[in-house]
């Protein structure tokens, strides 16, 4: 049960994992001119955009959290709308963190706030997709011996591998190298994705590692 | 509590820092002193009289020998580049390519001539065209911090007061060097190494039309290309090609405009490495190209088959006796004889180069001479050689000038004695500069080394003494006393040894052999006590194992602070995060807050235990404080972020702007704007005013009657008047007031008069009395129990929960008396609680006032964000304990001590100070002072005070770390009150102890004190060297003087002035810790 489930999950992570890369290059044939650097913005959009949905579908696939109640109709479209309320609100709250970190503040609005809406789908959509709009059981993932399933650990680890490459991707904007790559956002926006990616291949590949020590208790 | 040895202990300490900056300053920068005093026409240096009246109408020391020369620098012209080999198959795209200079050389021998020119390191720009002007390897730091100008006696000095006429193109480096120097100049930006083009360009559009209009008489062209597509490409480039070409071009254009009495110079000021770079002393960099041409015939004898090679200073006095002006007064450059030697027979040639000889050995031996009598880096028996060299060949000379005199035709036993006698003159020459070069152009890696290796020591032995820390007879006798009997016997020793072998006592050395004996005692003291314990825990194996896992986590909980001070610290190693370190630390500060919040979050602190009930509401697992704590770390964010808006600009980052708001008000145009300001200022002072205020009114500081509560209560708004008058005064337009002039003269300097005057009287107050405390005796009154809220003067409603403070002590001491008195008394104290962070609070409000009178007027915004930072931080600290639950209260954790000293570099930064020369404040020397300073110290206390602000108030209230979690834990045990039982009245009374608590315990509070003064050290020691081992490391890089050693100035300037405030904040709580002493005794008695 426990090894399938980790197949499944690595499964769907290295899905997570084909899709970043595909929106690196697959937008290149359609569309003259694009790349990761040059078009960074389009790329932002295109990145969050697929991620987002793939996410969503994965999570209609898969149902990590099976619910035992069925819900109405109407609650459905009420947990929708609370989600998208959320991820709006994630959105700016990313967005004040990052020029509180010290990001321009009227100059270059759009790629911060576009930042920010990638970091939130890194992080908070996830959330949203396993967790739901709770914010109790979001509570409760994060913090020691709070995850009950793999999936929750799972979001542990790439939640926090996100932050910490956008952590690090601000450290190479000061240095004179003058790269392409050193302009806002683009280092912060490139370390979150390699930081998401690298957690998305850790997780599965640490929850099977530590499989003897992770028992997690029932719901 | 034992005052003495802590004390002690923390300037111990601080005595190792500084002997490790000081042993490693006097190896790392060179200390050659620059002399003030410059050449001129009439010194009596020159030939005797018989021979001046020869020299012709505009020449001195020497006859003019052109009255014009064309200096044409291309920067990093490597020697290989000029040189031209006929034979080479396929040359390198930097090879071959001055093929026009070659031409000159082989079709006119006597009239052109290719040298190696040998720079001495550094071989940067700007210290290559002070040697290539000054004569002498230039000092690191100069005499004067505030311009680049170069203050020696120079070659560019000599032509324009001999009135000659400098017309100057290219490189505007040479701006900053000779500020109005040039006749007319076209100045190009250098800053940009990725231009190939700029600079070339405008001086090829110059250079002709200038030649050719004829008016000049030196002219100078610095071209940078070469050099900016070393820079960008490497010289193996065909670029490199392309520039090399047009240099060619460009001379052999240049060539045919120039008359016949004009000397033709084309050098390079240093060479580069294969990859473009320069700055070290490697061979490539080194070598550079000196080419020489005139039209008339230069040389007596073809050139030899290898070029010669003159180092770089020799330019200096041939070219100045070339061009006939006297030779600049530091110069030790040799002259190039051979350039002298002009058209005539072998004799008369010889005797031409001898008098250029005489007159430069005459000018270097009074430059030594004149040197020693300042300076003693010299060393003495060499200079006594050189003395002896120079006067033997001066007879030898004088006798020879006498024997020709006569003469018509010299014998030939003459021209040998003549031959050899200028040998001499070239022997005293080189060991001259040999000697000067060999005593100021070196690091002293040993020194470095040292120096370095003392720092680390002291950080190393300030961890682990705050590890150790126990004030323990025993701690003190191993830790301190020992130690520094070991120091101090090496210090006795040496300066016997010094005393019997009859040398000078050279203080640096015996102290920093004092310091790493007494750091050698410390260790092995520790070492001694090690085994013990480490016997001690291997008794018992079971428990080893659990401790080992114990000081694992412990490893890892250290981990978060220490690798954001790693992370600070590795940014010290380029020069671009130096360069940025204003955006640096603050972001590591919020993230060092995040992570911590981050980690409490983890660990489970913010969530109240889960219970069944609590599952279905919405927020309520999370503890009510969380909110708070959040708010908290919100605040603290937006202070890091809106303090980034007092940033100071560096040169480095051009397109950088400095903010509006460290400009003074007088500077506004606007007069709405300047009064809004104004008035913003003055609010925000008597909010800061008013928000101490009612901090000391609400912990009942301000009841009592004492001269400091009177003067907190009336002198501060005093302080701030005048203030507010100063400002009022200086920023107001000078034509405005008209016949009020003189008062306003006298306005300007009696306000900050009057501020430094209170303050003073506030700070000699604090000292004499600290104490803020208002003791209502209750005891002759009818035994009862004491209700304190009614007789306090300025006790409101909403400050139910001032403290009154009883003392548990006291009243169990008087207890049986009283009760044998048979009534039940005691003394109600206000204020007691917060004694010693209220005398810190004022202090610092006062040094506040002080530092904020020497800012220009709207840094005083960043001021009191300062506090306002300062306070969320405590604050932070306070909750972050408060809900982690620590058990040791007496010890502030790392993560507090480091965001506490980012926060104080953050904030030198948004002081509007940069860690540079030209950034300093200088205006700060003159607030209360009219433009007239009679020594050099006052003005250099008041630049400091103004530099290291942030430095000063943050290393003050470093004892707040350990102080305000007592001061606060008020609330949180009113909450806990409320759940337990009234039966616990006995702890409740135990719960409002706040500061006293410290009292309870004076062995741990003095232990906790030295330990918080540790790791600050430790944690300052630490940045510090970081910084110097990046000055040592990186000591050959191209931006060493540009970035890595001011900053190294900077820091080690401010580690001196943290650690004596440090010192001078932990006294000042054992002052207050005395007088609460005799405050008790006195209560006993009564």
């Amino acid at each position: 049960m426990k090894e399938a489930e980790i197949r499944r999950l690595l499964a769907a992570n290295l899905l997570c994992v084909f899709s970043v890369i595909l929106t690196a290059v697959v937008p290149a044939f359609f569309w003259d001119g694009f790349t990761v650097l040059g078009t960074h913005l389009a790329w932002l959009c295109v990145c969050s955009v697929c991620v987002s949905t793939l996410h969503i579908i994965l999570h209609l696939v898969l149902k990590p959290n099976l619910s035992p109640k069925r819900s109405s109709f109407a609650q459905k479209i009420s947990r929708f709308l609370k989600c998208c309320i959320y991820f709006f609100m994630s959105c700016i709250l990313f967005h004040a963190i990052i020029v509180l970190y010290g990001a321009p503040l009227i100059e270059s609005v759009t790629e911060t706030f576009l930042f920010a809406v990638l970091l939130s789908t890194f992080t908070t959509l996830q959330c949203l997709c396993v967790l739901g709009p709770n914010i109790q059981a979001w509570i409760r993932v994060f913090s020691k011996n709070g995850a009950m399933s793999i999936w929750e650990s799972s979001l542990q680890i790439t939640t926090t591998c996100s932050i910490l490459g956008a952590w690090f991707g601000a450290f190479p904007i000061p240095l004179d190298w003058d790269r392409p790559w050193q302009v806002w956002p683009i280092s912060c926006s490139l370390g979150a994705t390699f930081g998401y990616v690298a957690g998305l291949i850790i997780a599965p590949l640490w929850i099977h590692w530590n499989r003897k020590q992770l028992t997690y208790k029932s719901r | 509590m034992q005052r003495g040895p802590v004390l002690l202990f923390l300037a111990w300490v601080c005595f190792l820092f500084f002997a490790g900056i000081g042993l490693f300053m006097s190896g790392f920068l060179l200390t050659r002193i620059e002399l003030a005093s410059s050449s001129s026409c009439s010194d009596p240096l020159v030939p005797p009289p018989w021979e001046r009246q020869s020299l012709p109408p505009g020449s001195c020391w020497a006859p003019q020998r052109f009255s014009k020369a064309v200096l044409v620098i291309i920067d990093a012209l490597r020697f290989e580049f000029a040189r031209f080999n006929p034979a080479k198959a396929s040359p390198l795209p930097y090879e071959n390519k001055l093929s026009f200079l070659h031409h000159l050389a082989t079709s006119q021998p006597r009239h052109a001539r290719l040298y190696r020119f040998r720079a001495d390191p550094p071989t940067a720009t700007m210290q290559r065209i002070k040697g290539l002007t000054t004569g002498s390897p230039p000092p690191h730091v100069g005499s004067n911090f505030a311009t680049y100008a170069i203050q020696e006696d120079n070659l560019l000095a000599q032509l324009v007061q001999n009135g000659r006429r400098v017309v100057f193109m290219g490189d505007d480096t040479w701006e900053g060097l000779f500020p109005k120097k040039f006749f007319r100049s076209y100045f190009f930006p250098s800053f940009n190494v990725k231009d190939l083009h700029t600079v070339d360009d405008g001086i090829l559009q110059h250079l002709y039309p200038t030649v050719d209009s004829g008016e000049w008489d030196v002219l100078i062209a610095h071209f940078l290309g070469v050099d900016h597509c070393g820079h960008k490409h490497g010289p193996d480039h065909p670029e490199m090609t392309k520039k090399l070409t047009q240099m060619n071009e460009m001379l052999r254009s240049l060539v045919d405009h120039l008359g016949n009495d004009t000397l033709l110079l084309v050098a390079g000021d240093h060479g580069m490495t294969e990859t473009g770079d320069h700055g070290g002393d490697s061979e490539k960099e080194v070598n550079a190209a000196l080419f020489v041409y005139s039209k008339t015939a230069l040389f007596g004898a073809g050139p030899p088959e290898e070029p010669e090679a003159v180092p770089q200073v020799n330019l200096v006095p041939t070219v100045a006796l070339l061009l006939g002006v006297p030779i600049p007064y530091s110069n030790i450059g040799e002259v190039m004889a051979e350039l002298f030697s002009g058209d005539g027979d072998a004799v008369s040639a010889a005797l031409q180069q001898l008098s250029v000889y005489h007159i430069n050995a005459k000018q270097v031996d009074r430059f030594l001479h004149s040197y020693s009598l300042v300076a003693q880096d010299l060393p003495a028996e060499q200079l006594q050689r050189l003395q002896e060299l120079f006067s033997s060949a001066v007879e030898e000379h004088s006798r020879l000038l006498a024997q020709v005199q006569g003469v018509t035709l010299v014998p030939p036993e003459l021209e040998s004695r003549l031959g050899s006698l200028i040998g001499r003159f070239q022997l005293y020459l080189r060991e001259a500069r040999a000697v000067c070069t060999q005593s100021w152009a070196r690091f002293h890696p040993l020194r470095m080394v040292g120096g370095c290796t003392l720092i680390a020591a002291s950080c190393l032995l300030c961890y682990v003494a705050s590890e150790l820390a126990a004030a323990s007879d025993s701690f003190y006798r191993s830790c301190l006393l020992y130690p520094l009997l070991w120091g101090s016997v090496v210090a006795v020793l040496l300066g016997l040894a010094r005393v019997f072998t009859q040398e000078g006592l050279d203080l640096l050395l015996v102290s920093s052999w004092a310091a790493a004996a007494s750091q050698l005692g410390f260790f092995w003291h520790w070492w001694g006590r090690h085994p013990k314990r480490a016997r001690l825990a291997g008794s018992q194996p079971p428990l080893a194992s659990v401790g080992l896992r114990q000081r694992l986590r412990a490893w890892l909980g250290l981990a978060f602070p220490m690798g954001i001070l790693l992370f600070r610290c590795g940014a010290m190693f380029s020069d671009s995060f130096v360069v940025a370190e204003a955006r640096v630390a603050p972001f590591l500060l919020a993230s060092l807050v995040m992570l911590l919040v981050g980690k409490l979050h983890w660990d489970g602190r913010l969530t109240v235990p889960e219970g069944p009930k609590q599952h279905l509401l919405g927020f309520s697992s999370y503890r009510r404080e969380i909110w708070y704590l959040l708010c908290l770390v919100a605040m603290l964010l937006v202070c890091v972020r809106l303090s980034g808006f007092f940033h100071q600009c560096r040169e480095e980052i051009p397109q950088c702007r400095p903010s509006l708001f460290l400009s003074p008000l007088a500077s506004l145009r606007n007069t709405r704007a300047k009064n809004l300001f104004y008035l913003l200022c003055v609010a925000l002072l008597a909010g800061l005013v008013y928000a101490v205020r009612s901090w000391l009114r609400h912990y009942g500081n301000l009841n009592s009657s004492d001269p400091l509560v009177l003067f907190v209560r009336w002198g501060f708004p005093l302080v701030v008047l005048c203030i507010a008058c100063y400002w009022a005064v200086a920023s107001s337009a000078d034509d405005s007031l008209g016949k009020l002039q003189e008062l306003v003269q006298v306005a300007v300097v009696a306000f900050p008069w009057a501020v430094y005057g209170l303050a003073s009287v506030g700070l000699l107050l604090l000292l004499c009395n600290p104490m803020t405390v208002f003791a209502k005796d209750t005891r002759e009154s009818a035994g009862s129990i004491v209700t304190p809220y009614l007789g306090v003067p300025s006790s409101e409603v909403d400050f139910l929960h001032v403290i009154p403070q009883i003392y548990k002590r006291m009243q169990e001491s008087q207890k049986s008396r009283l009760e044998r008195g048979s009534c039940k008394a005691t003394v109600a104290a206000y204020g007691l609680g917060s004694v010693y962070s209220a005398a810190l609070v004022i202090a610092l409000t006062l040094l506040g006032f002080l530092l904020m009178l020497l800012h220009s007027e709207r840094l005083s915004l960043a001021f009191l964000l300062l506090f306002l930072e300062a306070f969320m931080l405590l604050h932070i600290h306070t909750r972050a304990r408060g809900l982690a639950g620590d058990a040791e209260p007496f010890s502030v954790p790392w993560y507090a001590v480091i965001s506490w000293l980012l926060a104080a570099s953050q904030f030198f930064y948004s002081t509007g100070h940069q860690p540079i020369f030209p950034a300093i404040h200088w205006n700060a020397a003159f607030v209360g002072f009219h433009l007239d300073h009679s020594t050099n110290l006052l003005p250099a206390v008041l630049v400091g005070a103004n530099t290291f602000a942030s430095h000063i108030l943050f290393a003050v209230g470093c004892p707040l770390l350990l102080l305000w979690p007592f001061v606060c834990e008020m609330p949180s045990s009113q909450k806990r009150k409320s759940k337990k039982e009234p039966r616990e009245e006995l702890q409740e009374v135990e719960e409002h102890m706040m500061e006293m608590r410290l009292r309870e315990s004076p062995e741990k509070f003095s232990t906790a004190l030295l330990q918080l003064g540790l790791k600050y050290l430790f944690v300052l020691g630490t940045q510090l060297l970081a910084c110097v081992c990046a000055a040592m490391i990186l000591r050959r890089h191209l931006m060493v003087w540009k970035v890595f050693a001011p900053k190294f100035l900077f820091e080690s300037l401010g580690f001196v002035v943290s650690s004596i405030c440090l010192l001078l904040g932990i006294s000042l709580v054992m002052r207050v810790d005395c007088a609460v002493s005799s405050w008790f005794s006195q209560l006993q008695l009564r």
